[in-house]
């Protein structure tokens, strides 16, 4: 969503300018002074409402992106994350982590591609996705098949899968969170944990 | 939380015990800042290390690790014996007055009905109320019977004296007092305390009954419910409040719904164990709803094939027999019990206690995937990094597909945070190269098996092929959409039950409350305690306005508190049994003669009268809070201290049951304990305000800020060993060895356990062989794979160790 809160205080603090100049009798002057006003940087960027992905503070967040402008790389790239000012909790503060999230987009280390590792292998190997959705899905398949309780000693229905567990992330979405757990239950997995505990 | 981030400035005391705000949650503690600063409050922080925290408290106290049950009751025993309880409140609101079972005790560091070979407690009949004809719970209003709980409770922490706190735990006696004196202030009703704490209470074996001890605490002082009251988790990840409520565990179902057991064969079976009739004469017992909470899940699951003829797809569930948390999961994966394995930003490698069992474990899997934004030492575990991770990749077998997962920055979508505000977030680039989010590759894995079992078939494949998935895309849902399947819908007409000519909600509307869930399948809802979020009024969790009208820190248009937007929990009994504030000062609802009235949405029935004497514990049978918590938790009905299983004493109480006697220990880990004679020091680990988990270390700025790892000692210990500051230390413990440099610091100093000095080491846990960090081998190749008892959360926090000069470690580069 975009918000123009920078724009509306350049413009603010231009019409000032100019009239204050103005009503001291330079008349046009003002204007010239008004269009001197040195622009912010983030004017020409996007401002973005999200969260600071680090603890349950959950400090709001304002992300600011924006295309570098050249035909080299013509998408948005996030330039500067500050503290959201009008949220209750941190009221625009950051910690020295929040501080420097940007850096964690930015990261060296984020993955950008599907990689596979053969068994005995010392290295990963890029394949697309189709093929590693496919993998996955016939993995999961073979095993389940193989391994699937439907009842247990007692003759008690179960229908459950123990030779598959799945981590989940505390970093979700929750929307994320409720297709993870979907997918998961719809197996029949139970060893299925998240970072509650650890 | 009970209570909110912003509610801390309501309080007149804050105890930070178990938790580290001012570096784990800087921009959260200010509020405790904010209370000292304008509402008068004082600070205590006890750890066991002089903490930032503790740099600012009015009072700090040290205790060694892993001793916090004898600390509190302790507290517990001072405020009884001085009378300094909030008396009317622990009479009316909790079941203080309740008589117990004749055949209950506690003797010799056990409580009734253990079994020495089984080693549980086999037989927990006596853990329970004594009731009459009609089935209701007796109580003596006298407080003379003996059997009544508080006077069980007295002689139960009667034991615990200050001489015995400090013999077990090191605090001084005089600090100690003076502890429980500030805490005793907050017994009037015009003064409340809050609690704070983190993983510092929940990673022992006795971790829930650490909680419970405070929890107790504060129903004593009246404190719970109240301004500035309440028991208050920090939490560790942006969303771990939001993923725990929607049950990515082993035995949930979202909104704290349990999955049926073994012993569960039928529906019946299982409804049977939830019809949570009240104890008490007219008290709401408000999981009486559980059924109707139930069914709406299992239509949001599983949709049209979900039915009454079918009982709701019950069959559908996996049913457990254990739990498969992630200690079990590890250990299976090391039994080759495991063939497949998902993380999904989860980096278990780091974050498993017992490193060498984790490795073993995950060589053993035929397959893994792993769904992550960042490198992790997980998805390259197979990797040899020197003595970092000294593996032979050629003997690996386990195959390995490692998916670039998006960032917050890259999606939108709602998250909870601490204080159970679900806040949405919007989208501000698209991920790096051929990044997807989450949503889609879990919408892409389950499409694809789904696809895979309607054309071939398979072991049982209805619950995967009837999964509801019928979102308007859906191999990319939208957040929206998903919030509202969380919200839930009427899916037909929903009768007015007082009319039923009436339509009280049209079908296709989204529920506006949890209220109007039905349980014959006219409604659907993921997860009740969310319903309210997205209405037809609009999605709640994007509401901005941060207005605060009681100047309470209230916000309550600010995003959405589940439950039903309630930023106090318990709030009812912020007011006394004939609904007046029990003090102005502390005012935050009242009974105006028609209705409920204040700030918050009342934790109660909005116009149930005072005269009506119904508890304020609304989702307990009895209407109130427990003291006595009956059989719900496997180690006892009230808190007893019990050493860590790497203990460093033999427990003063009672020697020959050392620690906690129910502790789950699998085979393979019996050996795996330290005694004090090899590892005579105790160590914790603990988190650094410059580093978040695993993350960061991958984090230029941050990396700068800490670039590698240390172990925080005293200088009694460091003199001791011949260790200077910035010397290369081996740390050792029963699992495995770890290098760290020596930070010698005044912050933490030897405690005087059981007369003698007892040192500690501090571990900061985010340093491992991935990331722009200097490398490390991982914290946890030194932590022990027990857990609590009760969730079997992971012994982090209280082991034991030794320390050691040594050589420097092989150069490495501080790259990937």
């Amino acid at each position: 969503m975009a918000v123009t809160r920078r724009q509306f205080m350049r413009v603010s603090a231009a019409g000032i300018a100019a009239s204050t100049v103005g009503a001291l009798g330079f008349g046009d002057a003002g204007e010239a002074l008004a269009a001197g006003v040195r622009p912010f940087k983030l004017e020409r960027a996007t401002e973005t409402r999200n969260a600071c992905p680090y603890c349950a503070v959950a400090c709001g967040v304002l992300i600011y992106s924006m295309a570098d402008g050249t035909a080299k790389d013509a998408k948005p790239k996030v330039v500067h994350i500050e503290g959201d000012p009008d949220h209750p909790v941190n009221r625009g503060t950051l910690c020295s982590r929040g501080a420097a999230s940007l850096g964690y987009v930015h990261s060296a280390n984020r993955l950008k591609y599907p990689m596979h590792r053969k068994p005995g292998s010392d290295k990963f190997e890029r394949v697309t996705w189709d093929f590693a959705l496919d993998r996955i899905a016939r993995l999961m398949k073979e095993d389940r098949d193989k391994n699937f309780v439907a009842r247990n000693r007692d003759g008690v229905t179960v229908n459950r899968w123990l030779s598959t567990g799945f981590f989940g992330g505390s970093s979700l979405s929750n929307e994320a969170g409720y297709l993870t757990y979907k997918f998961v239950r719809s197996t029949g997995i139970l060893a299925f944990e998240d970072q509650a505990r650890i | 939380m009970t209570n909110s981030w912003n509610d801390i400035k309501n309080t007149d005391l804050v105890l930070i015990m178990g938790g580290n705000a001012a570096e784990a949650h800087p921009c959260g503690f200010k509020w405790v800042t904010e209370a000292k600063a304008n509402n008068g409050a004082k600070l205590i922080v006890v750890d066991p290390r002089f903490t930032r925290s503790a740099a600012v408290a009015d009072v700090y106290a040290p205790i060694r690790p892993g001793t916090d049950i004898a600390f509190l009751s302790g507290v517990m025993r001072y405020l009884l014996a001085n009378g300094k309880i909030h008396r009317e409140y622990a009479k009316a609101y909790t079941n203080a007055t309740y008589l117990v079972k004749e055949g209950f005790k506690f003797e010799d560091g056990l409580f009734a009905g253990y079994d020495e070979a089984r080693k549980n407690y086999v037989d927990r009949s006596t853990w329970e109320y004594q009731f009459d004809d009609q089935g209701m719970v007796k109580v003596d209003d006298t407080l003379q019977d003996r059997n009544c709980v508080l006077n069980l409770l007295k002689v139960h922490v009667e034991r615990y004296t200050p001489e015995m706190v400090e013999r077990i735990a090191g605090t001084p006696k005089a600090k100690f007092l003076q502890i429980c004196e500030m805490i005793a202030s907050t017994s009037t009703p015009d003064r409340t305390m809050t609690s704070m704490y983190a993983l510092g209470w929940t990673q022992h074996t006795t971790g829930a009954q650490n909680i419970r001890s405070m929890a107790m605490i504060q129903l004593l002082l009246g404190n719970m419910g109240m301004p500035g009251g309440g028991v208050n988790a920090l939490r560790g990840h942006s969303n771990v409040q939001g993923i725990t409520d929607l049950a990515l565990l082993s035995t949930s179902t979202p909104g704290y719904l349990v999955l049926p057991t073994d012993r569960e064969a039928t529906y019946d079976d299982y409804m049977k164990s939830r019809r949570f009739k009240p104890l008490r004469p007219g008290q709401t017992s408000f999981w009486q709803n559980y059924e109707k909470f139930f069914v709406s899940q299992q239509k949001s699951l599983f949709g049209k094939a979900a039915t009454k003829d079918n009982n709701w797809a019950y069959d559908y569930l996996p049913k457990f027999d254990v739990s498969y948390d992630v200690l079990k999961m590890v250990d299976m994966m090391a039994a080759g019990q495991m063939n497949g394995l998902f993380c999904q930003g989860l980096n278990i490698l780091m974050a498993s206690p017992n490193k060498a069992k984790v490795a073993t474990g995950l060589a053993k899997l035929k397959w893994m995937v792993v769904i992550d934004p960042l490198e992790t030492e997980t998805a390259r575990f197979w990797e040899n990094h020197g003595e970092y991770n000294n593996v032979d990749p050629k003997a690996i077998q386990t195959e390995v597909i490692q998916l670039p997962a998006s960032t917050y920055a890259e999606e939108e979508g709602s998250a909870t945070n601490s204080s159970r505000v679900i806040m949405w977030h919007w989208k501000a680039v698209d991920g790096p190269g051929e990044s997807k989010s989450d949503m889609e590759i879990m919408s892409a894995l389950h499409l694809r098996l789904k696809a895979l079992y309607a054309k071939d078939g398979g072991a049982f494949p209805e619950p995967i092929v009837d999964t509801a998935w019928d979102y308007k895309k859906p191999e990319n849902p939208d957040p929206a959409e998903v919030l509202k399947d969380i919200n839930g819908y009427a899916l037909e007409d929903i009768p007015d039950p007082a009319d039923p000519s009436k339509v009280l909600l049209a079908a296709g509307k989204l529920l506006p409350t949890f209220a109007m869930m039905r349980d014959d399948g006219k409604t659907s809802g993921g997860m009740w305690i969310y319903t309210g979020v997205y209405t037809e009024a609009g999605n709640m969790s994007m509401r901005r306005d941060a207005s605060d009208p009681t100047g309470l820190g209230i916000h309550p248009n600010w995003g959405f508190s589940w439950p039903a937007n309630r930023r106090v929990l318990y709030n009812r009994a912020s007011a006394d049994p004939d609904g007046k504030p029990w003090s102005q000062r502390k005012k935050y609802l009242e009974w105006n003669g028609q209705r409920w009235a204040g700030g918050d949405v009342p934790d109660y029935g909005p116009t149930i009268a005072p005269d009506k004497n119904v508890g304020p514990f609304i989702m307990n049978q009895e209407g109130t809070a427990r003291l006595f918590a009956r059989a719900a938790m496997p180690d006892g009905p009230f808190p007893e201290h019990y050493e860590p299983m790497d203990a460093y004493i033999a427990n003063p109480l009672h020697p020959k049951v050392t620690v906690n006697p129910v502790v789950r220990v699998f085979a393979a880990d019996a050996k795996s304990f330290g005694t004090p004679d090899k590892f005579p020091i105790v160590a914790t680990s603990y988190r650094l305000a410059e580093h978040f988990h695993y993350w960061t270390k991958n984090v230029h700025d941050n990396a700068v800020l800490q670039p590698e790892m240390f172990v925080e000692m005293g200088e009694r210990l460091a003199r001791a060993k011949g260790i200077k500051d910035g010397d290369w230390v081996e740390i050792s413990s029963q699992r495995g060895a770890i290098k760290a440099k020596a930070c010698v610091t005044k912050r933490i100093r030897p405690i005087m356990v059981d007369g003698s000095p007892c040192d500690v080491v501090g571990l900061p846990i985010h340093f491992g062989f991935i990331g722009l960090t200097r490398k490390s081998q991982p914290v946890n190749t030194l932590t022990p794979s027990v857990g609590d008892a009760s969730v079997n959360t992971p012994e982090y926090k209280a082991f034991l160790v030794d320390v050691k000069k040594t050589t420097p470690p092989a150069a490495q580069p501080a790259t990937v």
